[in-house]
């Protein structure tokens, strides 16, 4: 239904963070897995109501940076020691303490791209043209989407329960 | 418990931050602004024709010459550098501190780091002479060998210095951006603008996951960004200090360039916030008084620090009983430049002792004018280190003095124009406080429990 790679389902509009906070604990306790909550700024809290995990991010920053490093190592000492190797100023030709400005750089080079690369992976950006909800979730509404995949999905027992918690608003969604 | 005040003033609602943050971006610009961007335009083209002229014409145009080869290029390079410092302690470090004053003016001070990264990466790729084999800076398998970049020179180190710099600071500062972009592209009412701001949020939803991941990016981020920028103005002064020249070959350089630099950047900060709150008087909410009382303080603090410096280097040329190097610095202090060097004196040492009164502190033409000294200042001391220690080494016959010329001050005011050319640009057309940031400094619609909750 809808575009491709979009589904329907049922939303609940909110007018501040906390009832959203609690309406997505709830929404969780009642069994709903698959449900998204939106906000137009990051809420403290959120995670855990919604039971997301520690976003990966960090692990591919540590590796990238470990390539990266590494990546400057085999640089400098293949085009100074071993492809051209020039005598400057009586230095050794690895002369490794030299080198500590560059694999630095590299290391935060590498691991900076590689980390945002993921954050484009993993938000599934970029999309073009996205469907939203409301036009206001990134000003000053909060929304609470139940998709009609999740398990127990039931169209009016979506919308009682988000009506309970506190929506001001209920939206049968066609795609999200 | 200490009581703060508010971050936001105003009561605003979420709603209200939208709208006065957006406003700049969706209405016709004011007749202030179109004043000082065609100003700042009319330099920049002048700029470019200056830069045009040197390099068709040859670095023979500029005062630099035997004994003092390293000139206005160099001094305004570092000085732009510096600049930026600022922008990325604000944006990142005091961002992992959980400063939360920050979150107003980490956008623009951000933005000005990517802008004065800019500016100051002009210099020396013209300084090299020949612009159009600057390629060669960057190590590439290439047909003359291939010979390869010299990766023991402190020169080439800032060539990936400040490269690194450049790309992971616009990185940083494009990504803080993109639920902002989303919010602009979702209260668009032409489709021209739906169309930009769309393609520039890269189509950002601002679900609980992508929050997730997008808090985490900003730590990892502000995380390398920290060691980042305390290596980048360390390695511009391994540029100096690596060298044997009496007055360069110190090991106070590094933390000495980096306290210069974040000095001078806030300096730079608060020149700008005082003209955006002119220009834009509903941000006055937001970046307010105790705001640029904060930074005024850290003016302050990093002058002092600067100051101690210009004193230890006195100290250790005489403790280190090194003739050469006790007169580099008699001759800096009273030599023929010794203008520049009580120029420097006064502007970065004096003038911020001002600031040790809250009335003074508190004061926006106060510190509009400190903040204008220190900027001179902090162009002077370069001026100082480069041109003093240059201009008199170890053999008199060798001495001489620099020859300035009017290409020589064209380039300097010109870079000015580029500058304020790119940054009136931004104020008009990207989201100039990040709204994602301050909606949740406000405490709005926040039940006690979840605001005092786990977590704090």
């Amino acid at each position: 239904m809808g575009k491709k790679g979009t589904i329907g389902g049922i939303a609940g509009i909110f007018l501040d963070e906390s009832t959203t906070i609690k309406a997505a604990t709830r929404v969780r306790e009642s069994g709903f897995t698959r449900f998204e909550a939106i906000t137009p700024y990051p809420v403290h809290g959120m995670e855990e109501a919604c039971g997301i995990k520690r976003s990966p991010i960090p692990y591919i920053t540590f590796g990238a940076g470990a390539v990266g490093l590494l990546a400057g190592l085999a640089l400098t000492y293949y085009t100074s020691a071993v492809d051209w190797a020039i005598n400057v100023g009586g230095k050794p030709m690895f002369s490794l303490p030299a080198f500590v400005p560059i694999l630095f750089e590299l290391t935060i080079l590498f691991a900076a791209l590689s980390s945002v690369g993921a954050f484009f992976y993993l938000c599934g950006l970029p999309k073009v043209n996205p469907p939203i909800i409301d036009k206001d979730l990134t000003c000053h509404k909060f929304a609470i989407f139940i998709p009609e995949n999740d398990v127990g999905y039931n169209s009016e027992r979506a919308e009682k329960l988000l009506k309970e918690l506190g929506a001001v608003e209920i939206k049968k969604v066609a795609e999200f | 418990m200490l009581k703060r005040n508010q971050l936001v003033l105003g009561n605003k609602t979420l709603k209200d931050v939208t709208d006065d943050i957006c406003a700049p971006i969706e209405r016709v610009p004011s007749k202030e602004w179109m004043g000082l961007f065609l100003s700042a335009k009319t330099l920049f083209i002048f700029y470019i024709i200056t830069i045009a002229m040197v390099v068709s014409t040859g670095m023979g145009l500029l005062g630099v010459n035997h004994p003092i080869a390293w000139g206005t290029m160099i001094i305004t390079f570092v000085f732009w550098v510096g600049i930026g410092h600022a922008g990325t302690l604000i944006s990142a470090i005091l961002f992992l501190f959980r400063q939360k004053w920050r979150t107003s003016v980490a956008r623009t001070a951000e933005a000005m780091t990517v802008f004065a990264v800019a500016t100051a990466g002009i210099f020396p790729l013209i300084h090299t002479g020949r612009p159009w084999l600057d390629f060669w800076l960057f190590p590439y398998p290439n047909q003359r060998g291939p010979l390869w970049v010299n990766f023991r020179s402190p020169l080439l180190w800032d060539v990936f210095a400040v490269s690194t710099y450049a790309t992971v600071s616009s990185v940083f500062w494009i990504v803080g951006m993109i639920p902002d972009l989303a919010t602009v592209r979702d209260r668009a009412i032409n489709k021209v603008r739906k169309t930009i701001y769309g393609a520039l949020s890269m189509g950002w939803r601002g679900t609980a996951k992508q929050w997730s991941h997008f808090e985490m990016i900003y730590l990892v981020l502000a995380g390398l960004s920290t060691p980042l920028v305390l290596s980048v103005h360390t390695i511009v002064s391994f540029d100096f200090a690596v060298s044997g020249l009496p007055g360069w070959h110190t090991t106070i350089f590094p933390p000495y360039f980096v306290a210069g630099a974040i000095f001078s950047g806030f300096a730079m900060v608060i020149t700008l916030m005082s003209l955006v709150r002119i220009g834009f008087p509903q941000f006055k909410d937001y970046i307010t008084i105790d705001h640029m009382e904060v930074m005024n303080k850290i003016i302050m603090m990093t002058g002092l620090m600067v100051g101690y410096a210009y004193g230890s280097e006195f100290l250790i040329a005489w403790y280190s009983g090194n003739d050469y190097e006790r007169y580099v610095f008699m001759n800096r202090a009273l030599g023929p430049y010794a203008w520049s060097y009580w120029i420097m004196i006064f502007c970065n040492v004096v003038a911020p002792q001002v600031f040790w009164f809250k009335k003074l502190r508190r004061s926006i033409p106060v510190m509009f004018v400190v903040s204008i000294f220190v900027n001179i200042g902090m162009w002077f001391e370069r001026f100082v280190i480069t041109v003093t220690s240059l201009h008199r080494d170890f053999l008199p016959s060798n001495w001489g003095q620099y020859a300035w010329s009017i290409y020589d001050t064209c380039i300097l005011v010109g870079s000015f124009g580029m500058f304020f050319t790119i940054f009136l640009l931004y104020l008009r057309v990207l989201p100039a406080i990040s709204i994602a940031e301050v909606k949740p400094v406000m405490n709005v619609g926040r039940d006690d429990e979840h605001a005092h909750g786990k977590g704090h």
